[in-house]
């Protein structure tokens, strides 16, 4: 089964996504932030990466940048949760590479739809 | 799926508390004149995961009120908005609001809806003050005037649209068959790809996209599902869409040649379709907003549990510790299956290597318990702020040692001392600036608050250096209230332990920021029930230091075990001064007081544990036969007569109100390393029972 990397740096979020990804099938490793997440992405390959934007230690939008940049994840799913209704962030995601995004505040079954989307 | 979101409250509510701190910590040490950017970015942040996670979760209420407070930040962290002093306090403000509201969620009772409009509206005028929020305001009327003429959508018997995919558009990690798939999932999809744009096999890059299509699915599908599918690309692409009517005369105007109509076509649907994506995400943003606002009224917050943030390394290392346990384990029962004498000093060697690991391991578990002291700490700067803006106060809170670490119990129960403690020192300890200045004191008053370990204890101290106590003064209070005799000879220890006691009280007139009479007793009683002490030391004009000493845990305890015949107890190795065999010459017996004897001038009480106990098995009951261990407790003194001294332990501590009932005189037992039970002893209980 597909591994999903889910980042956040606010627990109670984090744990949502993860538990609904899991209840889905998916194998999921949970990250606390972009610095953390992409230490844990070039340990691990992962299928797919939703990230929260607003985080300490490297936001979401740096990560996807980075993450972009590496042999591995140049076609790899990545999606952006945001809250930002504005079309700013979102454009600053997807000039980063950002593959979707999913705006806040969603439920389960909309998170879900959006991952199968990206997995099939 | 069903998904019980009710699992991640607790999580949500504890991480925005955290949140609420770091917002308003930060909100304090702002520094108007010269601030960072990333000061700001930390706030906005709390306040925007706070929204964020209100939202999931299903707090409208919150969420909306963060709301605000995010826009503001977000003006403020662009530099659109200058930071003032006013916009600051309404922030922090905000922020105690805020906590109520989560507090109320948390604990299921009433929001208190009257105080929550108060701080929006102050939040609502400061975010109209500086900058008009125009182009919100302008948004909103965009949104509204998109509405397409509903039978537009009607009679759609399908759609033809014409894709073209940008070079780079698989490096975003969108994928044109996926979407294919979407398609599908609506309707009958065909699709027609264009090899024309794939160049010859030197040229071609494998990376890039050079493939278009021209696909055609049926069926009434709105226009926002087809958009929704092309949602995140639609930047990355050429689109053209146009649906088909099912009236047979209206014809299509692809039907000719896809590629002509394309060009027309893409600046207007574009248009056409980020303004109406805007207005579906709107709706549906409404539809969840009504959704979880029912089912916040249905069900309140449960009150959770009590949880703890951990380390991971913390987590590591007792992993690790368990996995030698394990191995040291296993090799004992290797060891025991065929056991031969000559395998003794293997033995030996398992054994203390079981004992080291389990004392390692009880370390690491105890450990886990451990908070900085910065959970306290962290309070105080807030407190410190408003007592000196309201007193008219110039001062400087110091916090020294906050990540010095205590057990979790301790830590929530030294709160509300401290808080009482740091008040006394800011409202009567540091004068005002006029009177510093005239004192030659620099005008602003420093109060610190320092945390640091010393052997088996925690030690914090509130120091400041302010104005001192008055010994004379607090003599002739204490006169005046009785609570002395006029003559008494006190040294200058006993007379600074004078504003301990019930019902002293210093200040010349009462404030509402401390001195209601319920002061210094109430905390020296409350660290004591954390088995600690409180001492005070100050001199005149120069300051006064408080100083707390607890244990590191209240889970363990270092103890001395005494033998009373069969019966083994434990006394709290801190309240023993010390142990002695006395002679017949300095006993003595007072009639209806019971027995006494002389230690260096002075008569201490002695207690008879076999009696008190009803130990019929004691090796003696013969005063000068036994042992007397002289011990205090809460200032009092007194000798226990008991057969021996046994050794000093860890012990743990089990409670024998949870397991049994409250035994005066004892206050908990533990478990030998025999298996069996012994009582711990509480040395004020033991006195009071004595003396009955």
């Amino acid at each position: 089964m597909a591994t999903i990397l889910a980042v956040d740096d606010s627990a109670s979020m984090r744990q949502m996504v993860a538990f609904t990804l899991k209840g889905a099938g998916y194998n999921v490793v949970e990250a606390v932030d972009g610095a953390d997440a992409l230490n844990k992405a070039k340990a691990q390959a992962f299928d797919c990466v939703v990230t929260d934007v607003n985080m300490p230690n490297k936001d979401g939008i740096e990560l996807i940048r980075d993450l972009r940049a590496l042999p591995n994840y140049k076609f790899t799913p990545m999606l952006m949760l945001t809250t930002e209704a504005g079309t700013d962030k979102k454009q600053q995601g997807k000039d980063a590479g950002a593959t979707g995004w999913i705006v806040k505040p969603f439920n389960p079954d909309q998170l879900l739809k959006t991952i199968k989307k990206v997995m099939g | 799926m069903s998904i019980d979101m009710a699992q991640f409250h607790q999580v949500f509510f504890e991480e925005s508390f955290e949140g609420l701190d770091a917002m308003e910590s930060g909100l304090l040490n702002l520094d108007l004149g010269d601030f960072n950017v990333e000061d700001i970015n930390t706030i906005f942040r709390a306040a925007h995961s706070i929204k964020g996670g209100s939202g999931t979760f299903g707090f409208t209420a919150v969420s909306d009120f963060t709301h605000v407070m995010e826009t503001l930040l977000d003006e403020m962290r662009d530099g659109r908005r200058k930071i003032t002093q006013p916009a600051v306090d309404v922030l922090l403000g905000s922020v105690d609001c805020l906590r109520d509201m989560l507090q109320s969620i948390q604990n299921g009772s009433e929001v208190d809806q009257a105080d929550v409009a108060e701080h929006k509206l102050a939040l609502d005028n400061e975010l109209n003050n500086a900058v008009p929020n125009s182009p919100s305001v302008g948004k909103q009327t965009a949104k509204a005037s998109t509405v397409l003429p509903a039978d537009d959508v009607k009679q759609i018997a399908g759609w033809v649209i014409a894709f073209s995919p940008h070079l780079h558009l698989l490096k975003t990690g969108n994928e044109p068959v996926r979407m294919f798939r979407e398609l599908a999932s609506l309707g009958h999809l065909t699709t027609t790809v264009d090899l024309q744009g794939v160049p010859n096999l030197y040229d071609l890059d494998p990376e890039e996209c050079h493939l278009s299509w021209k696909l055609e699915v049926s069926g009434d599908i709105p226009e926002t599902e087809i958009d929704e599918i092309f949602d995140w690309v639609e930047d990355d692409c050429d689109l053209a869409k146009q649906p088909i009517y099912q009236t047979p005369s209206e014809s299509t105007p692809f039907h000719g040649s896809p590629e002509i109509a394309i060009s027309h076509a893409v600046s207007r649907v574009t248009k056409d379709v980020s303004s109406e994506l805007a207005s579906s995400e709107e709706s549906e943003a409404n539809a969840a907003d009504r959704k979880n606002g029912k089912k916040e009224d249905a069900k309140a917050a449960p009150k959770g549990s009590s949880s703890i943030r951990v380390d991971t390394s913390k987590i590591d290392t007792l992993i690790n510790m368990v996995g030698e346990l394990v191995i040291t384990q296993s090799m004992l029962s290797l060891l025991g299956e065929h056991f031969e004498l000559n395998k003794l000093d293997q033995l030996k060697n398992g054994l203390s290597q079981l004992e080291r690991h389990t004392r390692e391991l009880q370390e690491s578990v105890m450990n886990i318990r451990m908070l900085p002291i910065s959970f306290v700490f962290s309070r105080f700067p807030r407190l410190a702020h408003d007592i000196s803006s309201k007193l008219g106060k110039k001062i400087e809170l110091k916090l020294v040692g906050e990540n010095t670490e205590v057990d979790k119990t301790v830590v929530e129960l030294l709160s509300d001392p401290l808080v009482h403690l740091v008040r006394n020192s800011l409202d009567h300890g540091i004068e005002m600036p006029d009177v510093r200045l005239a004192a030659g004191k620099p005008e602003t008053g420093t109060v610190t608050l320092e945390a640091y370990h010393r052997g088996g204890n925690i030690v914090i101290e509130v120091a400041d250096d302010g104005k001192g106590l008055d010994k004379d003064k607090l003599r002739a209070k204490a006169i005046e209230k009785g609570l002395i005799d006029a003559d008494a000879i006190l040294s200058d220890k006993q007379t600074y332990e004078l504003i301990f006691m019930p019902g002293f009280s210093t200040a010349e007139k009462l404030t509402d920021i401390s001195g209601r009479g319920v002061g210094m007793d109430v905390v020296r009683r409350n660290i004591q029930a954390l088995g600690g002490n409180i001492e005070i030391l100050s001199e005149l004009g120069k300051g006064s230091t408080i100083s707390i000493h607890l244990p590191l845990t209240l889970a363990i305890l270092d103890g001395q075990s005494i033998a009373v015949g069969d019966e083994t107890y434990i006394l709290p190795l801190g309240s023993i001064i010390e142990s002695l065999h006395v002679k017949e010459d300095r006993l003595n017996r007072v009639a209806g007081k019971g027995e006494t004897f002389l230690l260096r001038g002075q008569y201490l009480p002695i207690i008879r544990m076999h009696q008190i106990f009803n130990v019929l098995s004691a090796k003696t009951t013969k005063l000068t036969e036994g042992l007397i261990v002289v011990v205090e407790g809460q200032g009092l003194r007194c000798g226990l007569f008991v057969d021996d001294l046994l050794g000093q332990q860890q012990v743990v501590i089990k409670s024998l109100e949870a397991n049994y009932r409250r035994i005066e005189g004892v206050s908990g037992a533990t478990i030998l390393g025999d298996g069996s039970v012994a009582l711990i002893l509480d040395i004020p209980g033991l006195v009071r029972l004595a003396n009955q």
